[in-house]
């Protein structure tokens, strides 16, 4: 009997496993999906501009050096939140951001831009196609766009300043190498 | 919307009379010239009023057949927004979106693994509702396998234990155990 006392540990180490399974799993944002297209080339597409503008935002814009790319859209919340982040990242002229206006309408999309100000180099007016082509399932969501066009990095929801400073700012960084 | 951080189109929900309606758009539509036409109706009537369906019907293609295609494709697709119903039955805008793109795709002659795939390819393993067999998901499609096998092997073990026999009594225990059972002595 005593040769078979380490049977009874077998519960008590399953306990454990499942606590520290358990445990790490709250750590974990549910909506939150990992993308397909991190390291493959960005999808290829033309947005118009919104009315008024003078141009709108294709794939060739991302081309020869880094940028961001933002899909928002003024009937998003969030988006509004994130608004003075991107505002304040545009000011520093680090890395050009292109937007992505998400299944928008066009004269609320352009109040909204001359409400908050505008920290987009160029924007482009997306029905929802070119936003599956991203993989885009809400707003907002950032992706960092490598030299070679290849998309590098998603985050998903606002951008806070932290993530700025502490995620977006040092991999452009070292895109830019 | 999950957490109030990432949302999505404020879906109009339809109500359930405006939905009758185009129902009933639909009927008149093919019952217009014969029985045929009426019976399809009916059909096309019972496939719809299903509680689950969210597709529309503006969004259906002509062609049954390739209808019956979508409808297969969409059933496979997780809707990203709702997490746990198919492109097919979910009312959200980004679900609209992808059921027309995969009766696009169906239209233009992709068969329905290329139209998956296509999908797949933009959003990831997590937009199948049916996750895929490879290496990363051997441990989800193998472990209930592992535990029936693991589970068997220990009642194989347990039963095989109680089958192992006491040594037979020595010559020494049998005359004890008959003077203990006064002289009525023991088979064999």
């Amino acid at each position: 009997m005593n040769k078979r006392g380490w049977i009874f540990l077998i519960p008590a180490a399953v306990f454990t496993l499942l606590a520290a399974g358990f445990y790490a799993g709250l750590g974990i944002d549910p909506s939150v999906l990992p993308s397909p297209l991190i390291d493959r080339p960005a999808p290829r597409f033309t947005l118009a501009p919104l009315p008024g503008e003078a141009s709108g935002f294709s794939s060739a814009d991302l081309s020869g050096h880094v940028s961001l790319v933002n899909a928002f859209a003024s009937w998003c919340v969030p988006c509004r939140a994130e608004h003075r982040v991107l505002n304040a990242l545009a000011h520093t002229k680090r890395v050009p951001i292109y937007g992505i206006d998400y299944k928008d309408k066009a004269d609320v999309a352009l109040a909204w831009i001359a409400e908050l100000g505008n920290p987009y180099t160029r924007i482009g007016a997306d029905d929802g196609r070119v936003g599956i082509d991203w993989g885009v399932y809400g707003v907002p969501e950032t992706f960092i766009v490598d030299k070679d066009g290849r998309i590098r990095y998603k985050h998903v929801g606002p951008l806070t300043q932290a993530d700025v400073e502490r995620t977006i700012l040092p991999l452009v960084t070292r895109l830019e190498r | 919307m999950t957490k109030g951080c990432h949302c999505e189109v404020p879906a109009g929900r339809r109500s359930n009379l405006d939905r009758l309606s185009t129902i009933g758009a639909g009927l008149l539509h093919f019952a217009r010239n014969d029985t045929l036409g009426v019976a399809v109706g009916f059909a096309m009537f019972l496939l719809t009023v299903s509680p689950a369906h969210a597709v529309r019907p503006d969004e259906m293609l002509s062609d049954p057949g390739l209808e019956a295609r979508a409808r297969v494709v969409g059933s496979e697709l997780r809707c990203l927004v709702c997490r746990n119903q198919s492109i097919d039955d979910s009312d959200a805008d980004l679900a609209h979106d992808l059921r027309v793109l995969v009766r696009e795709r169906i239209k233009g002659g992709d068969s329905d693994d290329q139209v998956v795939a296509y999908v797949r390819s933009r959003y990831g393993d997590f937009v199948l509702l049916r996750p895929p067999f490879e290496m990363g998901t051997l441990l989800l499609w193998g472990g209930p396998l592992l535990i029936l096998l693991l589970g068997g092997v220990a009642l194989a073990r347990f039963y095989r234990r109680g089958e192992t026999t006491a040594p037979p009594l020595s010559a020494e225990e049998r005359r004890r155990l008959a003077a203990v059972l006064g002289g009525e002595g023991i088979e064999r």
